[in-house]
């Protein structure tokens, strides 16, 4: 078959890429300290061990509150570029937009060390859980108002005029016409941002104060090889939230495109 | 007829742009008003200050005595079909249709009752529960038409609302919309750049260039007696021939024709000396074998030929006039359709002339 090769080449692929992330659950339900095969026996100990551990739980809270708060902000922020990029006109758009989005390929390096020292250094704040957020929020705005411009691409930018005309005000045909319609891409990036925000170490790592992100307690534990499992356990975790997360995603940018009665033209998923 | 819209010096600016230049305008209730011009020429512009869209630089507009300055859209007594169509895609039809009656204080049924009547005005009748992205072109378009009517608004405003559909469609929807605008006898705008379309639909129209308004008038005074060389080339096909006006504005000496006596109606507003004259395909003939010019002829060679099957357009070339003149002929029963090259004899008549400024 003519396309046998290709198909072996991209099995092999997605073996590269999974693999790895497939050894998580097989090791957190291994009933040993040490992390090599063979396998020693089935255990959820290490899950009941991540459940008593109360600086991991910690952790964990610390890295859903920065996420949830991130995702929220981001999302606002995303909303407001991306309609003022589809629905005004003003001098300079194309470069503001572009300006706006660079974060995205920003080296996390050098924007966790510049914002280290600008907060410290230049504003005096001590580090905390929102000097997290607000470096988290920089970083994830881009991603929403990408998200969040493909969703007002495909409005019709006379349907806010239209309701107004038929009676409502400026804010009542937002809220009545363009959130609904909106409304799945909002919800697709508040879900990425959340993830995005979750996992994210090296600005944690620079930024966060006395209670570390889960990211950067992860690292810490590393020092101590019979925590493994434990990490393992809480990876497993993590991986299934974020496959659970992007599907959720992915099915409400579904349903935004038929409800608008748009074709499908690609996603995330 | 009072003037249900009057603006007075309106002016519109876009930074540097000018998009509207001093607008003087009257429009009488119940009427069926056009904006006719190119794109460009500030006619999307007008009706969108007029519902309150945009916002005017300096000038008065007010609508039923009431001036409109800082008026919201929402609070105008206008509504407007979208070019667009602006349908709200997340709702069915009958939602969209009453959408803007969501502040009125009748029961359910009543409205509900309201949205099948106006459904059923702009023949949709049945199509309430259906999705809005599922339906033709024509179809939203009928949705926006109902959607407006049923706030019943002194005025409706059509910004371009047929051009996407195509023409079967554009023709059948022009006769519709005549037809519901005389039922419901509210004051129509319709923004268009179909000059054909503005003549067919409108009891008045205004002729836009680059934010002013060229001319204001009925479709045959626009069409017989434009009072610019400009509206008279937007307006139809038009060939124009160089003149001069005699003093007493009784005679004209016309370039290629030689000198044809006027009346007083067809030089009105042109002062004497040189003028442009216009003269319609359709006024200009063609002499076959044996036929006889009803008043003046002159000799020329056809120049170009193109058939429409019903009609045939020629170019004859006369001498002493600089661009060919565009004839247009009837095909009837057992007349040839004539060949480039062979010599034409063209009757032409001095009560077709348009005299125009130049």
């Amino acid at each position: 078959m003519k396309g046998a090769p290709l198909r072996v080449y991209a099995i092999l692929y997605l073996l590269f890429l999974y693999a790895p992330i497939a050894l998580l659950p097989l090791f957190a339900f291994n009933d040993a300290t040490i992390i090599a095969f063979p396998l020693k026996g089935f255990t959820t100990h290490w899950f009941t061990d991540l459940a008593a551990n109360t600086a991991l739980r910690q952790a964990v809270g610390n890295s859903l509150f920065i996420a949830a708060m991130t995702a929220v902000f981001a999302t606002l922020l995303g909303l407001c570029a991306a309609r003022a990029g589809a629905m005004a006109r003003f001098p300079g758009k194309g470069g503001i937009i572009g300006f706006v989005m660079l974060p995205l390929v920003l080296p996390e390096i050098i924007v966790a060390v510049s914002l280290l020292i600008v907060m410290r250094q230049v504003l005096g704040l001590n580090l905390s859980n929102w000097t997290v957020i607000a470096a988290h929020v920089l970083i994830c705005a881009p991603f929403s108002i990408a998200i969040l411009n493909g969703a007002f691409q495909n409005l019709d930018p006379s349907i806010e005029e239209a309701a107004m005309d038929l009676g409502e005000s400026r804010f009542s045909a937002f809220r009545l016409v363009t959130l609904p319609l909106v409304w799945p891409g909002i919800v697709s990036s508040l879900l990425i941002a959340f993830t995005i925000s979750l996992d994210e170490f090296i600005i944690a790592f620079f930024l966060t104060g006395a209670n570390p992100t889960m990211p950067v307690y992860i690292w810490g534990l590393l020092r101590f090889p019979a925590q493994l499992p434990v990490v393992m356990a809480l990876g497993t975790i993590l991986v299934a939230l974020s496959v659970v997360l992007l599907v959720i995603a992915e099915l409400f940018r579904r349903r935004g495109l038929a409800r608008a009665g748009i074709k499908d033209t690609g996603g995330f998923l | 007829m009072t003037a249900l819209i009057e603006l007075e010096g309106v002016n519109k600016h876009y930074g540097d742009y000018h998009a509207l230049r001093d607008i003087d305008l009257d429009i009488r209730a119940g009427e069926f008003f056009s904006l006719l011009g190119p794109s460009g020429c500030g006619k999307t512009t007008l009706l969108r200050a007029i519902a309150g869209l945009e916002d005017v630089t300096s000038g008065a507009l007010r609508i039923d005595g009431r001036d409109m300055k800082g008026v919201a859209p929402n609070h105008r007594p206008t509504n407007m079909v979208f070019q667009s169509y602006a349908v709200f895609p997340h709702l069915t039809v009958a939602e969209n249709v009453g959408f803007g009656l969501r502040r009125d204080p009748r029961s359910r049924t009543e409205k509900a009752r309201a949205v099948e009547t106006a459904l059923e005005m702009v023949g949709l009748g049945g199509y309430g529960k259906r999705r809005a992205h599922a339906l033709s072109g024509g179809q939203r378009q009928r949705v926006a038409l109902a959607r407006a009517l049923i706030l019943e608004p002194k005025v409706l405003l059509l910004d371009e609302p047929l051009s996407a559909l195509d023409r079967l469609m554009r023709e059948q929807m022009q006769l519709e919309l005549i037809r519901l605008q005389r039922q419901v006898g509210i004051t129509f705008i319709l923004v268009t750049h179909d000059q054909e379309e503005a003549l067919v639909m409108s009891d008045r129209i205004a002729v836009m260039f680059e934010g002013e308004i060229g001319q204001v008038a009925d479709p045959e005074t626009l069409y017989r007696k434009p009072a610019t060389r400009r509206v008279a080339q937007f307006i139809g096909k038009m060939n124009f021939l160089d003149g001069r006006l005699s003093a007493d504005g009784r005679a004209v000496e016309i370039a290629g024709l030689g000198r044809a006596g006027i009346t007083e109606e067809i030089s009105r507003g042109v002062s004497s000396g040189p003028v442009a004259i216009g003269i319609r395909p359709e006024t200009l003939a063609i002499l076959f074998e044996g036929e006889s010019a009803p008043r003046r002829e002159a000799e020329g060679v056809i120049s170009e030929v193109v058939y429409y099957g019903d009609m045939t357009y020629y170019d004859v070339r006369v001498d002493g006039i600089e661009k060919p003149l565009t004839v247009s002929m009837k095909n009837l029963i057992g007349r040839p359709v004539l060949d480039v090259g062979a010599p034409a004899r063209l009757g032409w008549d001095e009560r077709a002339l348009v005299l125009l400024p130049r």
